[in-house]
């Protein structure tokens, strides 16, 4: 008689459902063709994602104790439910946004399998209790996500960010495997609290592997040094792919890493603390330099996401329960402004044609106010002004980092803060301050086709990023109950 | 309704700023809708005006509620009777804006007219707010919709300025922000009416050099000139008459109460620097080749000449400072607006190319006339009044200050005569036809009520500053301090008050 492991289904149902939706979705490419496929592809990765989210609600109200599900291979628990809860909410907007991008007609169902197909993949990997299905989860998404940069075969860049993508992912996830081996070679032990349990500080195989670890999900969330594809692949991806992995990727990345760091190495907090306030800091450097000097408005934003790796390291540097609510609040607003300003500038070259430059967004304010108004919203956002989520969040993080005595990570994201004034402003002046002379007019064919749902996920984008201004507190309660699930 | 007045008169302009911005109205009836706004919000601040019993010292009109509660920031807003005038200030300078926008009829109306009225509201939050993370909130706020006033509506180096402006501008705030981050969380609250006082010089001078970038005060002003030549009049307005005064009110409400011993120590090196606003600013304006440059740099002049008020730390320099504080807000507001009516006639500032323009323009000529001798401070005048507060106020702090603010006002009637007569008279200049005309209705509805305003705050400088803290005499802006003329009472945490408060006879 086999064992088999009592199965949480619910732990497991946003993965599933999303799952579900793959599998459905490879049966539409076969069954359905044009214009009728792009419509019902779309609807069922819409609906797949709408399902996990709404499964993850129902985990997040039924996980009020914390507990390791499926033989301490799984959490089930608020911190993961919530992330769930933003991932389903990013890929719901990616779809919107993806659903009038020109696509080949072959490829639109599959795009939306593999995009369903890496929300899976996320959903499961920031439950991961254990180093197998933390590598699992990983592999699983990056994966999909590889496939999904390189989707877009008639561009060129599209290639080569696929391939980059491919090739620097794997050094990361190579390197998290190796470090997952070096864990369990020390520990005996591949779940994430055994591994503390028997783990003891300052030993030297295991710092290693630590060590190994961090740089793993380092890649995956672009902190710098590890964020050498970001930039081309962000770029060459297919602009809502972009908008996807800036998100979803970042939320996944860093929640668990988060995790992983205080769950499975809590021996060696005074290590790792510091470990990640260096890359914190080197993302906040590299980032915000490095973006002054672009031009093509998705470099900028890729450079504009490594350094808001950078500030939510900050809280993960930072180690204690406001830094957990710091990391889970400030993802919400950077979600949104992720997807929205991409969504965004997907919206500029399908009107053009031509990759956004700050040259190109000229006149952007003026054709296509509500757009511009937008892009304005979210850049002020990541600036840190009020009347966003983003000044709210660079609040608490930097009330983190000064609630352990780290002031000098404050001063650290504070000047970031002011050389970052320039490229985000500088997009806004790009759209409103050219004189009408200079403006670029969108080429032959008059107004663009009315894109209603990039607009409604552009709005929703919005509202987000202003309401967790004014919503503050109803946000920091589920950041709070979630935060409470770690072991700070 | 009273707690609610203070909350009505930051939204309700926000709100507007919504309305003009979605309502499905024509062009042309977005300016006047915008400027019904601002009117609107004029007739919320006298009620609250009436309402304001200007004899307590305490928090007034005001509003608390949790805004997040972990770490105990709070939505808490109210007036002292020293934000009360200059609340008033600001709506009165705005709707003046405000409608000169709407009858010079600036493009993109839809847009100009929302932002104005952000504007509105994030300057009036600055001052209401008695929560500091909601202070840094609106204090921000106001850069949004200044940014893009200056970069879409402004002149053609508009692109420099508004990057000068931002610059130097976040560069302060962020250090502000900082600073409060960790005050707040030292304090365990942000609540202002709760906070107890720093040493900390590090916190005092995150916040001085935020508020001295916004006033600006030497060597803090290099994104000044740019700016304010570069905005339209009415945002140089804007800039010059309200939002510099967002920064003294800053040292006033902050700076002062919150680090007092700091205060003390840096009391010299302030005073320093604000003689040398005041001075070389009113040298610079002596130079200055256009009649916005002796407004502006005689702007930086006035800031200096308030801070000058301020750091005096007594009776007198407190009332002087906020009664010229509304005093200039609306004197610098007239002459921007009427040097960008010059402007319009002229296409151009610049002295030597204007001139001669009372000829046949008796109104202009009256406005500049009277405007110009208000703003030298001439006896009788409200800003003598404000001036003669802050110089006696300085004096007791010692002569040498009271020398410097004396010599400056020597100095501002040298720039200022010589801006009226490089306007107004000498030989017609060339860029002066004669189909210029003088001016209009529209402009007069604009100019006449801010000049009456000013005639009549003559009249009743006490209006201003014997309301001006509440009490008659008492000093302090908040419930620290009680007491009346004679003996100062001091409770609560701000115990350091006392160190540098003046013997109660000492005026």
């Amino acid at each position: 008689m086999i064992h088999k492991p009592h199965v949480d289904w619910l732990d497991l149902a946003p993965a599933l459902s999303l799952l579900a939706a793959a599998g459905l979705l490879l049966m539409v490419a076969v069954f359905t063709r044009g214009g009728a496929r792009k419509s019902i592809s779309a609807f069922a990765a819409f609906a797949g994602f709408v399902t996990a989210g709404v499964f993850a609600i129902v985990l997040d109200d039924r996980s009020r104790h914390a507990s390791v599900v499926m033989r301490d291979t799984l959490f089930r628990d608020k911190w993961a439910a919530l992330a769930q809860v933003l991932l389903a909410g990013c890929g719901a907007v990616s779809v919107l946004v993806s659903f009038r991008e020109r696509w080949r007609e072959e490829h639109v169902a599959e795009y939306y399998a593999l995009l369903t197909a890496a929300g899976a993949g996320m959903m499961f990997f920031v439950q991961a209790a254990s180093l197998l299905t933390l590598f699992l989860g990983l592999e699983w998404f990056s994966i999909a996500l590889y496939v999904l940069s390189a989707i877009d075969i008639d561009l060129i860049g599209s290639l080569e960010a696929g391939l980059k993508y491919l090739i620097v992912g794997s050094i990361g996830s190579a390197t998290l495997l190796f470090g997952s081996a070096l864990a369990y070679g020390d520990t005996g032990q591949l779940s994430f609290d055994r591994i503390a349990a028997h783990g003891h500080g300052h030993d030297a195989m295991l710092v290693v592997g630590l060590a190994m670890v961090i740089v793993g999900l380092a890649f995956k969330s672009s902190a710098a040094p590890f964020h050498m594809w970001t930039p081309d692949a962000y770029q060459g991806a297919p602009t809502p792919v972009t908008g996807f992995m800036a998100s979803a990727t970042k939320i996944a990345a860093l929640v668990v890493t988060y995790r992983v760091l205080a769950v499975a190495f809590p021996h060696d907090t005074n290590l790792w603390r510091y470990a990640i306030a260096a890359i914190a800091c080197a993302s906040l450097a590299w980032g915000n330099v490095a973006a002054i000097v672009q031009r093509n408005v998705k470099r900028i934003l890729a450079y504009s996401s490594v350094s808001h790796a950078g500030f939510m390291l900050i809280a993960v540097a930072a180690a204690n329960q406001l830094g957990a609510r710091a990391l889970q609040y400030y993802l919400i607003p950077y979600a949104a402004m992720s997807l929205g300003a991409f969504a965004v500038v997907a919206a500029r070259e399908r009107e053009l044609g031509v990759p956004v430059t700050l040259q190109n967004l000229a006149g952007l304010g003026w054709e296509r106010p509500f757009f511009a108004w937008s892009m304005a919203a979210f850049m002020f956002g990541f600036l840190g002004f009020p009347l966003t989520g983003g000044f709210i969040g660079k609040f608490y993080v930097f009330s983190a980092a000064y609630d352990h005595g780290m002031w000098w990570l404050i001063v650290v994201g504070v000047v970031a803060t002011m050389i970052s004034a320039y490229y985000y402003l500088g997009i806004v002046r790009a759209m409103f301050f050219r004189d009408a002379a200079e403006l670029q007019l969108a080429p032959a064919g008059g107004a663009p086709a009315r894109e209603v749902l990039l607009g409604a996920a552009v709005a929703a984008c919005v509202v987000v990023t202003v309401a967790s201004f004014f919503a503050v507190q109803p946000l920091i309660d589920l950041a709070r109950s979630a935060g409470r699930v770690l072991p700070l | 309704m009273n707690h609610w007045l203070t909350t009505i008169l930051i939204f309700l302009p926000v709100a507007g700023a919504l309305l003009v911005a979605v309502a499905p109205l024509p062009r042309a009836y977005l300016g006047s809708l915008a400027a019904l706004v601002s009117l609107v919000e004029v007739g919320f601040w006298i009620t609250s005006a009436s309402r304001f019993d200007f004899g307590s010292p305490a928090l007034q009109l005001g509003q608390n509620g949790s805004w997040f509660s972990d770490l105990h920031v709070r939505y808490h807003v109210g007036q002292y009777a020293f934000s009360v005038w200059l609340v008033g200030a600001t709506t009165v300078v705005m709707a003046a804006c405000v409608i000169y926008g709407w009858w010079v009829g600036r493009d993109r109306a839809r847009a100009y007219f929302a932002l104005m009225l952000l504007l509105t509201g994030a300057i009036v939050g600055v001052f209401a707010a008695q929560d500091l993370l909601l202070f840094y909130a609106f204090f921000e706020a106001m850069l949004i919709p200044l940014y893009v006033l200056i970069g879409v509506w402004g002149g053609a180096g508009r692109l420099r300025g508004t990057l000068m402006f931002v610059i130097y501008t976040v560069v302060g705030s962020l250090l502000m922000l900082a600073a409060i981050v960790v005050y707040g969380l030292q304090q365990g609250t942000f609540d202002l009416t709760r906070t107890g006082t720093s040493s900390s010089t590090w916190l005092f001078l995150g916040f001085v050099v935020a508020f001295a970038i916004k006033s600006p005060l030497f060597p803090f002003h290099g994104w000044m000139p740019d700016a304010y030549r570069e905005s339209p009049p009415e945002v140089a307005a804007v800039l010059s008459g309200i939002v510099s005064k967002a920064g003294l009110y800053g040292l006033l409400r902050i700076v002062i109460p919150k680090f007092p011993s700091v205060v003390h120590d840096w009391r010299v090196v302030l005073l320093v620097l604000a003689s040398i606003s005041l001075v070389y600013g009113s040298l610079l304006a002596f130079r200055a080749p256009d009649f916005r440059g002796v407004v502006l740099y005689s702007s930086m002049a006035q800031s200096g000449l308030i801070t000058i008020g301020l750091f005096a730390n007594n009776d007198l320099g407190f009332d002087g400072a906020v009664l010229q504080i509304v005093n200039h807000a609306l004197v610098s507001t007239t002459l921007f607006l009427l040097a960008g009516m010059v402007e319009r006639r002229t296409a151009t500032g610049e002295l030597r190319l204007i001139g001669g323009l009372a000829r046949g323009r008796p109104a202009l000529a009256t406005a500049i006339m009277t405007i110009g001798i208000i703003s030298l401070a001439v006896p009788l005048s409200t800003t003598f009044a404000g001036e003669f507060l802050i110089l006696a106020g300085a004096f007791q702090q010692g002569w040498g200050w009271a020398v410097v603010g004396a010599v400056a006002i020597v100095l501002a009637a040298m720039y200022m005569l010589r801006a009226i007569s490089g306007v107004l008279h000498q030989d017609v200049g060339p860029a002066v036809s004669d189909a210029a005309l003088d001016l209009r209705v529209g402009e007069l509805a604009v100019v006449v009520p801010l000049l009456l305003c000013l005639v009549g705050l003559s009249a009743w400088p006490n209006l201003v500053s014997h309301r001006a803290f509440g009490g008659g005499r008492a000093l302090v802006p908040s419930g620290f301090v009680s007491g009346g003329s004679t003996t100062f009472t001091v409770s609560g945490p701000s115990a350091g008050w006392t160190a540098y408060v003046p013997p109660a006879g000492s005026r």
